[in-house]
């Protein structure tokens, strides 16, 4: 503690508006092996950006071979290569390779360590009043195995036989014999090593995030004072600490049938006529495993981009939340019931129907929690003031993602309706509006909403609202129509659509969605012209943009290390003092004691300011608020 | 007056007993995800074995001589802790040492064990699922022994230095504390072997 309070003064001296990072370390040690939570935040950020860009093109190649069949590919050679067949086609396994990697790339690497990995570390420390999180070099380390693991990962794209093409969820006997496809060779092992290195990543992370908000909050942040975002991540830590051990341990052993003979989930397989020596495994056991990360995994991405939601619609709508408890609640509940529905992905697999049957009340039982949330967002959004911010159209777009998503999973959680449903479009459809386009529209509204803390400077509102408009309407003009499609019975992961006669009514469809995704990726390029140019040219921000009641407006404009340059403010209010009745301004920041609002506190909070009054030291909280 | 301010400090203080020494705190949820992993790969040994085809599993008789091992280094771990307390710094390095050498032990045992499988015909691969269980568990917890070791070693370094002692403990506890864990883990993993052959 002793190192932090010496930074914390000399960033006192250093501080001005325009940072000259006259700070002790050099270049090396403040951006690149930084411990500085915010700085690692940046970096996890600017990574998932990358991935992100990356496994968007990725759909957008196989978009192209689903959506035209016909189309000669040749003028992508120069990229592909040998995966362009001589006839000018995608070559049918590097399309098995590329729908694998656009879900283990969206799923882990942007949605896991981009969401999670940018707002816990940026907002965790800023939001509960800390100076870093509890170990710096853990988080460091965190960051490095995280880009070590994306290293990895990308190299398989420069490997003959290509990418992992097991699917994301790499089912065994698939993915366990490299003889099965080309993608279950050294593509598959270069995934496991991958992965595992990712979930090492993820667990370093996690504790300390999960460390960090039960043990460093400032002074008079309860749990109750906490801002939902805080305790979303805080769920999605703990979620993650003790879902991806799990999938290590399925991984470890996938290595092992792989690289080491055993059979764990081998068993009676014939390769050209000849039986291969494995017996006695099970490949459902693999899914088992699998799963039970698996499903915790989807509320691993969708729980953060629900706690900045939260937060962002709050402070757009000048309004408290909603239900703050309602909504802690909904999560404690969300993150129960998510370890005990994972066999809703099996259903298929030749499950006894009765333990069917309570895995679909289970999982059939996440709708209520779910719709707690919903409803707590539109009361919230109920005559409020509301602001159309960036970030705030994004949050509205993820409440109709997570409705319009959600919705499609009550068919899907019904194991008898899930038996025409399984593995087809409608599967697709369902998980990438609920979770994929609701989550990615969380962690947009994150990066328009506190960009001016992370970077000082605002965004662009304009180019704001046109990247949302294309990818709002981008994504439902994708993701609706595939559930025709998948009512219709097309199942995901087929190379072709036009070899099947019932299918093939759908090409014009296709055809849509396929121009649509092109479109809705095209938009991401304003918001990536917005995110560097703002960076450098944009409007410098002002110390609180929103007028929002948290703890990370308090700090300069360029936080230094240590993120206040005095003391740590104290806390005296939960976050959302919107629009109090009688307050003079529509938000009450948490730093102010009740003490000095007699004119909007309630008949509860004046009873508090008694005890702080007849406190005489509480002069100290004062005098930090300037 | 004085009893208003001292409610203050109630509800200020209230929140002390969770906020605990971070570090330790990060190593309890270490611990936790390490008893998620054996609980993975333990439900996954009780989903097979209620399958057709299983082996029954032999297990090696060192096995026992390791557990009593364990047991012997937790002991001096305690003692260690216990000689620290009272600032008794050669025997705190003694007792450190000791838990070291039972450490190392310990993993010479259970390699022997693996000598002893292979007597018994149970093989990693190419024998039944069973004996590749048999052979997982003794070598990811000895994978979690060698991290221990180093812990232990790095403490021990540190008396030399004289930086563990009864007012600076942290370090200390934490390596106990794991020690502990892992002396746990594997009574866990025998007495779960034993009662599910």
């Amino acid at each position: 503690m002793a190192t932090t309070h010496t930074h914390t003064h000399a960033d006192v001296h250093h501080h001005d508006d325009h940072e000259h990072e006259h700070h002790e370390g050099n270049f090396w040690t403040n951006y690149i092996f930084s411990q500085d939570h915010k700085v690692i935040a940046k970096q996890f950020l600017i990574t998932g950006i990358f991935w992100a860009l990356f496994g968007g093109t990725l759909s957008v190649i196989f978009r192209l071979q689903l959506g035209f069949p016909e189309m000669n590919l040749e003028w992508m050679r120069p990229l592909l290569g040998g995966w362009i067949t001589p006839e000018g086609k995608i070559d049918p396994e590097f399309y098995l390779a590329l729908v694998t990697m656009h879900g283990t790339i969206m799923v882990f690497f942007v949605l896991t360590a981009g969401l999670s990995g940018t707002f816990s570390n940026f907002l965790i420390p800023l939001q509960i009043g800390a100076r870093d999180m509890a170990s710096g070099f853990m988080n460091m380390l965190s960051y490095w195995f995280f880009f070590l693991s994306s290293v990895i990962m990308l190299s398989s794209f420069f490997i003959e036989t290509g990418p992992a093409g097991g699917g994301w969820t790499v089912y065994p006997p698939l993915s366990a014999l490299p003889q099965a496809i080309q993608g279950s060779g050294l593509g598959m092992t270069l995934w496991l090593v991958s992965m595992a290195l990712f979930i090492v990543s993820t667990l370093l992370g996690g504790i300390n995030y999960i460390t960090t908000v039960i043990n460093m909050r400032t002074r008079g942040m309860s749990f109750t004072r906490m801002p939902l975002t805080i305790w979303a991540f805080f769920f999605t830590a703990i979620i993650g600490l003790l879902s991806f051990p799990v999938l290590f341990a399925a991984a470890l052993l996938l290595i092992f049938d792989r690289s080491f003979g055993t059979s764990f989930f081998l068993s009676d397989i014939y390769i050209g006529g000849e039986a291969l020596s494995n017996v006695g495994g099970s490949p459902i056991l693999f899914q088992h495993l699998f799963w039970f990360l698996g499903h915790p995994e989807v509320y691993i991405v969708l729980l953060p981009a629900l706690g900045i939601t939260s937060e962002i619609i709050a402070t757009n709508s000048r309004k408290p939340i909603f239900g703050y408890k309602a909504m802690i609640g909904s999560m404690l509940f969300i993150a129960i019931l998510s370890f005990i529905v994972w066999a809703h992905h099996m259903f298929v697999t030749g499950m006894n129907p009765f333990l069917g049957s309570i895995f679909m009340l289970l999982t059939l039982i996440i709708a209520v929690p779910s719709a707690v949330k919903i409803f707590n967002y539109v009361t919230t959004l109920w005559k409020g003031n509301i602001r159309f911010t960036s970030g705030m159209l994004f949050s509205i777009g993820l409440v109709s993602f997570f409705l319009t998503g959600g919705i499609t999973g009550i068919f899907l959680g019904n194991s008898a309706i899930d038996i025409q449903l399984h593995d087809t479009y409608f599967v697709v459809a369902h998980f990438h509006l609920v979770m994929g386009s609701a989550s990615f529209f969380g962690m947009l509204a994150g990066i328009y909403h506190w960009y001016p803390k992370m970077f000082g400077r605002m965004m662009n509102e304009k180019l704001g609202y046109i990247h949302f408009w294309f990818t709002f309407v981008g994504v439902y003009m994708v993701f609706f129509p595939m559930h025709y499609i998948g009512i219709a019975g097309f199942p995901r992961r087929y190379y072709s659509f036009t070899n099947f006669d019932f299918a093939s009514g759908f090409t014009d469809l296709n055809s849509l969605v396929s121009i649509a995704a092109i479109l809705t990726l095209a938009a991401q390029f304003i918001f990536l012209f917005n995110f560097f140019y703002s960076m450098f040219r944009g409007r410098p921000a002002p110390a609180n943009p929103w007028n929002s009641t948290t703890l990370e407006w308090t700090t300069p404009r360029n936080p230094g290390h240590g993120n206040w340059p005095g003391e740590i403010p104290a806390v005296y209010r939960w976050p959302y003092d919107y629009s109090k009745p009688g307050a003079k301004e529509d938000f009450i920041p948490q730093t102010v004691p009740f003490s000095e609002t007699p004119e909007s506190n309630l008949p509860h909070e004046n009873e508090l300011i008694k005890l702080e009054s007849s406190n005489g030291d509480a002069i100290v909280v004062e005098g930090n608020k300037h | 007056m004085s009893s208003d301010i001292k409610d203050l400090r109630i509800v200020e203080e209230a929140k002390k007993p969770l906020a605990m020494n971070p570090k330790k705190f990060a190593l309890w949820l270490f611990m936790i995800s390490v008893v998620m992993l054996f609980g993975a790969w333990t439900s996954a040994y009780l989903v097979k074995r209620a399958d057709a085809g299983w082996a029954e599993i032999i297990l090696p008789q060192i096995f026992q001589l390791n557990t009593i091992i364990v047991a012997l280094s937790s002991i001096s771990m305690i003692w260690a802790v216990r000689s620290a307390r009272r600032d008794n710094i050669d025997q705190l390095k003694i007792a450190l040492g000791v838990s070291f050498v039972l450490g190392i032990i310990f993993l010479v045992g259970q390699y022997m064990a693996y000598g002893q499988m292979v007597a018994l015909n149970q093989y990693f691969s190419g024998s039944n699922v069973s004996h590749s269980f048999l052979w997982l568990f003794p070598w990811a917890h000895g994978l979690h022994v060698v991290s221990g070791l180093v812990f232990v070693l790095i403490v021990w370094g540190n008396t030399f230095k004289f930086n563990v002692h009864s007012k600076s403990m942290n370090q200390l506890e934490m390596c106990a504390t794991y020690w502990h864990f892992l002396g746990g883990l594997w009574l866990y993993l025998f007495i779960f072997l034993i009662l599910n052959p």
